[in-house]
């Protein structure tokens, strides 16, 4: 028998995906939980796997985009018996080959529910079609400069790069967004970072980086400012009452966002630890769709590139995001003496359709007076 | 020998499963008491229909013929044969399901089945044992307490299908679809036929415009309603039959006691595995399993309309669940039709119903008077109607009363499974002459583009 080799649910908003590695050919033969082919979606790549034991036929190729629940192959379970290497072939009686492909006793009791209702069918009324009749009148074109070929070249844009390309301009339309700025002296920060280190690698078998120390800033700033952890949802305003903050980082396959959860209930350890999970997990490509569900509060670092200042973009529907860069000596005023201090700019983008100015500033000034005096958080300030 | 699925019943519902079943590998039987096929092969749709077919050529010899400039001096027709030419066709059918189980290997279990364990379906005393069990038992005619049924002269739709001859005088208790069908059968065979329908609508599930231009057709054939009108009692005398209604009395040589159906599950041993039906009815979840698991139920006995093709669509889905498959049925995509002279057909849902949603729709029409093809064949009667989704312009219903609408209503039915909009089934082009342009000009009108009206 056939089994169909259907695109699986993959989150929410996951509709389609494109194909974008095929790992096994058509006609070879595949054991059940094979990796068949990866999908690259919206968020994630994910590879499908062989539903049972048999010869594969795919339907679709690279680059090919499907949808979810599309049949994309079969796996010929007749198949199965001839080809697979350890089945004893001559052994089998020929009624035997036969039999049921398919074990009634397996039969899916629970699954999805095969009776579309009245209702549900009127639920799924999608997308509203053009009401009236088409017009004539050609639809506005943005204005396009000629390009001669051969002066560029050309590739396909993944599918991630569409949704970070349609996310951020969302994010810039939809919200009403400016950054504020401030600076924070690292020396307190690097002094605690020199001195207790090896203590912390003993203790928690990571090092003890910037990042832990302004993730805690952040929860203790949200704490103050919750406006900042709230999104706007219809006519109301939503305050997390989570502390699940997000870390960009910058992956092979282009911009991720996974979570850190519980912030507020975290050791610098058990932060670092987290941090350190998805670095690996990056870098091998396996950031989940669920890592990076939620999450109230976004910190993205374009320091570890060299970046002086720069004005980060809302990761909606979040109100706000931190901006962190390079650490540089300079030249800074302390009483009347000029001293010299590792100094990193700090950026906080923020919705003002819901967060205020004061508020935005207030919270980076509490920020900066934690990070600087460490031991501040330690009392809770 | 263990069986991988019994299904008992072998009706539209059951000899389909049956044969999905089988074809998906899996080892199948089918309980059946009575000649395979079930109530629409041997006491509904098809018995019907081959009447309904005979009946309607008598008609036209008499009334369409003349306007076609051919004259028969003197038409007639052989009743007996009528009958006996609708035995041959059921016939045929009873042999094509055997046919069928025979080339899918599905054993035909004959007795009646009813259930000893979850695993074990007890037929005339065998016990069979198996893995899965698909009840598809179908329903059976309500009759009312004070009028007992003998299938002569107090009949069913089964008495209808066989009656010895044309009554003179024909009463209809109950103006629904089996109703007017049966009704409209002997009415064109010579019968005086007055219905008596309690509700203020004839065929109360069709769209409030369908019904009312379909009533006044059939009164223009000579067919007389009595709507918001009960039976009270009745009086069954050696030369007539007697209603007493609350409004006046009716009398009639037969009755035709057309009032509904109820599902039928009697000997099924539903007490012995613990289902219990409710209203009749046996309770299913999304996936067609009863309160045991491995029991499964499709067609009249569950919830939906009782109508065969219904029936047979939930028994593919069954044998596909069972094959591990993900199948789904739409039931907003389940089509109904009438098989009168002209027909009605219908899918979806009817203004009041999508309005009753709380829905916003628009509705376009489309009389077959003005239709090309229909004007060529002198079909006259009826109309398409259309209601689409205000705000999406997505097909909610699509109404059809008219000459073939069965027919019609396949690409109507495509639509609105796949919601199509009003404007996208406006702008399919459709061949002309024919009724179906019909179809386009209703959609047309949704958005007052209609050409020809």
């Amino acid at each position: 028998m056939k089994m169909e080799i259907k695109v699986p649910e993959a989150g929410e908003s996951v509709t389609e995906a494109t194909v974008s590695q095929v790992l096994k050919e058509t006609g070879s033969f595949v054991k059940t939980d094979d990796e068949l082919i990866e999908l690259e979606t919206d968020k994630v790549n994910q590879p499908i796997y062989a539903p049972a034991d048999g010869t594969l036929e795919l339907t679709v190729k690279v680059d090919d985009v499907v949808k979810v629940g599309q049949v994309i192959g079969y796996v010929d379970t007749e198949g199965a018996a001839k080809q697979a290497p350890e089945a004893p072939s001559a052994a089998a009686p020929k009624e035997e080959e036969k039999a049921p492909t398919t074990s009634p006793e397996k039969a899916a009791i629970e699954g999805p529910s095969a009776r579309v209702s009245i209702d549900e069918h009127l639920q799924k009324l999608e997308t509203p079609a053009p009401a009236a009749p088409p017009t004539l009148t050609p639809a506005p074109v943005l204005p396009k400069t000629k390009i001669e070929e051969g002066t560029v070249t050309r590739r396909r844009m993944t599918r991630l790069r569409k949704t970070i390309a349609k996310r951020l301009v969302a994010a810039k339309n939809e919200t009403a967004m400016l950054t504020t700025f401030n600076e924070v002296d690292m020396s307190e920060i690097m002094a605690i970072r020199s001195r207790e280190q090896e203590g912390f690698v003993k203790r928690n078998g990571v090092k003890l980086g910037f990042m832990s120390f302004f993730v805690k800033a952040v929860v203790a700033a949200l704490k103050e400012f919750p406006d900042v952890n709230s999104f706007i949802d219809g006519d109301e305003i939503a305050t997390f009452q989570t502390y699940d903050v997000c870390i960009a980082v910058s992956t092979e396959k282009g911009l991720m966002v996974p979570v850190i959860r519980g912030c507020d209930e975290m050791s610098f350890g058990q932060i670092e630890q987290n941090i350190a999970g998805f670095a690996t997990k990056a870098r091998e490509g396996k950031i989940s769709i669920d890592d990076m569900r939620g999450g109230s509060f976004t910190i993205t670092n374009g320091g570890v590139f060299g970046s002086m200042l720069s004005t980060p973009i809302l990761n909606p529907p979040q109100s706000a995001i931190l901006g962190m860069h390079t650490i540089v000596k300079r030249p800074v005023v302390i009483g009347d003496k000029i001293e010299i201090r590792p100094i990193m700019y700090l950026a906080l983008s923020y919705d003002h359709r819901i967060v205020d100015g004061r508020e935005a500033i207030q919270f980076l000034v509490h920020m900066k007076n934690n990070l600087e005096e460490p031991t501040r958080m330690l009392i809770d300030l | 020998m263990k069986y991988d699925v019994i299904v008992i019943g072998s009706g539209p519902g059951g000899y389909v499963a049956a044969i999905r079943c089988a074809q998906l590998g899996m080892k199948t039987a089918c309980v059946e008491k009575g000649p395979l096929g079930g109530t629409c092969l041997n006491v509904g749709c098809i018995p019907s229909k081959a009447l309904l077919h005979s009946s309607e050529l008598v008609y036209k010899l008499d009334h369409h013929l003349p306007e076609h400039g051919i004259n028969i001096e003197k038409s007639s027709f052989d009743f007996d044969k009528m009958m006996g030419r609708k035995r041959d066709v059921v016939t045929s059918f009873n042999q094509g399901i055997a046919a069928l189980f025979k080339k899918n290997k599905i054993d035909h279990l004959q007795g009646t089945g009813s259930l000893k364990s979850p695993t074990t379906v007890s037929v005339d005393g065998t016990d069979y044992e198996t893995t899965h069990i698909i009840l598809a038992t179908g329903s059976e005619p309500i009759s009312l307490p004070f009028l007992p049924i003998d299938e002569k002269r107090v009949v069913t739709s089964t008495g209808a299908l066989s009656l010895e001859q044309v009554p003179k005088k024909l009463l209809v208790i109950g103006a629904g679809v089996i109703g007017v069908e049966l009704g409209s059968v002997y009415k064109r065979l010579g019968s005086e036929v007055t219905f008596i329908e309690f509700l203020p609508k004839i065929c109360p599930t069709l769209d409030e415009t369908i019904s009312k231009a379909f009533q006044k057709i059939l009164e223009k054939q000579g067919m007389t309603f009595h709507l918001n009108t009960k039976v009270t009692a009745a009086d069954i005398a050696q030369d007539k039959i007697t209603l007493t209604t609350d409004k006046e009395t009716f009398e009639g040589d037969v009755v035709l006691c057309s009032i509904g159906r109820r599902p039928y599950t009697q000997d099924l041993g539903l007490e012995n595995v613990g289902i219990t039906p409710n209203k009749g009815f046996i309770p299913i979840n999304g996936r067609f399993q009863t309160s045991v698991p491995n029991i499964y139920a499709i067609g009249d006995i569950v919830d939906g309309p009782m109508l065969a093709h219904k029936a047979s669509e939930e028994g593919v889905v069954v044998a596909e669940i069972l094959a591990n498959e993900n199948p789904t049925i739409d039931y907003i995509a389940i089509p109904s039709v009438v098989y009168t002279d002209p027909e009605v057909a219908a899918v979806g849902l009817t203004e009041k119903e999508a309005k009753d949603k709380g829905l916003e729709v628009k509705t376009g029409s489309f009389p077959f008077s003005i239709n090309s093809r229909a004007k060529c064949t002198g079909e006259l009667d009826g109309l398409v109607k259309i209601v689409a989704d205000a705000k999406t312009d997505i097909l909610l219903g699509i109404h059809i009363v008219g000459a073939h609408a069965s027919e019609i209503i396949a690409e109507a039915v495509l639509a609105i499974h796949n919601k199509v909009t009003a404007l996208e089934l406006a702008n399919t082009p459709h061949a002309h002459p024919t009724l179906s342009e019909a179809v386009k000009e209703a959609s047309l009108d949704v958005h007052k583009r209609v050409i020809h009206k």
